[in-house]
């Protein structure tokens, strides 16, 4: 099965290791990951003003790239993901902002939300599925008390992305499950890092990050899985009361399969 | 409401695309807020004062800058007023005026580490520059 793939500007410089498990792990499963040729960055944040126009356009011309060679979209980076899903969503729904967009593209067909946007782990759970993941897992991650954390960007707003359920996922729990470790559920998995505001008012990234973490050590968590590069750095850093180690959910996925 | 005030009201209304009054004003946005206790403007006390026109008064307040955008008030708001969208519009009134950047380019070195990820410097720029 080829998916065309949408890495972002972050896992090909501080989150390569996201990337080059995500695509190790992938062919094995037999997924190939074909990258877009022309990718921009897609600007790490969701615009929420309905009247910029120039921050959505690096996600549409990701989404046409895909839609193009009739593929559905595959993304890593929980911010790319949130951001190329939204946009996609306002191309769909948002008049104003599909016949703006399309005017200064000019394609030769407008765009209107066609492609399908699918999140690596979206991709495990209904492609591959995780009953048919745990078939190929060669070395079982036994004992391992591991931490799903969400963060904000791949759940919410639900009714637009359409992930999993926002107060009470399952999605990374399964994953854990699957690939042979024990998922520690945690009261602030779901909870914001207080990513945007690392560089400019850090102490409150760090109250945040410490809470977070603490909750996770209250439940016995050994290690926190991510799929966000801006997390897995706040997690790890900006925890300054206690520690734990933080990894990509792709890098335990291919220590599974044996391809690490 | 004065003019200079109503055009204000009706710039952050189109900015945001949120009606106001769909807010029956339960709170729960003010709640779910993970930043609620940094802000001196609550969520929901942030909707009540758009409806009411002071956005001169918004633009003062520290909850511009403690907002997360986590998306916990639109998660949890019964009525889809979405307040996440009005702190982002005002904000923006703010900082698309000239000279009223909160992270300047010249700021960004001091600010770096190693392992910092492109994405908190591109985000940071998105969220308080213009
Ligand atoms: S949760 Fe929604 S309806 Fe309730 S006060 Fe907040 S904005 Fe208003
Ligand atoms: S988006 Fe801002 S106002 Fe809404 S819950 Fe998060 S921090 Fe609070």
């Amino acid at each position: 099965m080829i998916f065309s793939y949408y890495p972002g500007c972050t896992l090909k410089t501080k989150a390569k290791e996201l990337d080059e498990y995500a695509r190790k792990s992938a062919k094995v499963l037999g997924i190939t990951l074909e990258e877009l040729p022309d990718w921009q960055c897609c600007g790490a944040v969701y615009p929420l003003a309905q009247d910029e126009i120039a921050t959505r356009l690096s996600s549409v011309r990701a989404l046409v790239s895909a839609k193009d060679v009739d593929r559905d979209l595959v993304t890593l980076c929980s911010a790319c993901h949130h951001v190329i899903k939204r946009v996609n969503h306002d191309m769909e729904t948002n008049e104003d902002i599909r016949t703006k967009v399309n005017n200064y593209l000019e394609l030769d067909e407008d765009y209107r939300g066609e492609t399908n946007v699918v999140h690596y782990l979206e991709l495990l759970r209904d492609v591959i599925g995780f009953d048919e993941l745990r078939k190929k897992v060669i070395n079982p991650l036994k004992g391992k008390k591991i931490g799903a954390y969400y963060g904000c960007l791949l759940l919410r707003p639900s009714k637009t992305m359409e992930f999993d359920n926002p107060e009470n996922p399952t999605i990374m729990e399964d994953f854990i499950r699957a690939i042979g470790g024990d998922p520690v559920i945690y009261p602030y998995r779901n909870e914001c890092c207080g990513g945007y505001i690392a560089l400019n008012k850090k102490e409150l990234t760090q109250e945040r990050c410490n809470s977070i973490v603490a909750s996770a050590i209250e439940k016995d968590a050994d290690m926190l899985i991510t799929a966000c590069p801006l997390c897995m750095y706040n997690l790890d850093i900006n925890s300054t009361e206690q520690k734990l180690p933080v990894y990509y959910f792709t890098e335990l996925l291919a220590e599974a399969l044996g391809v690490k | 409401m004065y003019t200079a005030e109503r055009e204000m009201t009706e710039n952050v209304l189109r900015i945001s695309n949120v009606n106001t009054r769909k807010c029956m004003k339960c709170g729960k946005c003010s709640g779910a807020c993970p930043a609620f206790d940094k802000m001196d403007i609550h969520p929901h006390q942030f909707v009540s004062m758009v409806e009411k026109g002071d956005i001169e008064g918004l633009m003062n307040s520290k909850t511009l800058w403690s907002c997360l955008s986590c998306f916990a008030c639109v998660e949890r708001c019964p009525r889809n007023v979405e307040p996440a969208k009005l702190i982002e519009a005002v904000r923006l009134s703010v900082i698309r005026k000239q000279g009223e950047n909160r992270l300047k380019a010249d700021d960004i070195p001091v600010l770096l580490d190693d392992e910092l990820p492109q994405q908190a410097i591109v985000s940071a720029f998105r969220k308080f520059s213009k």
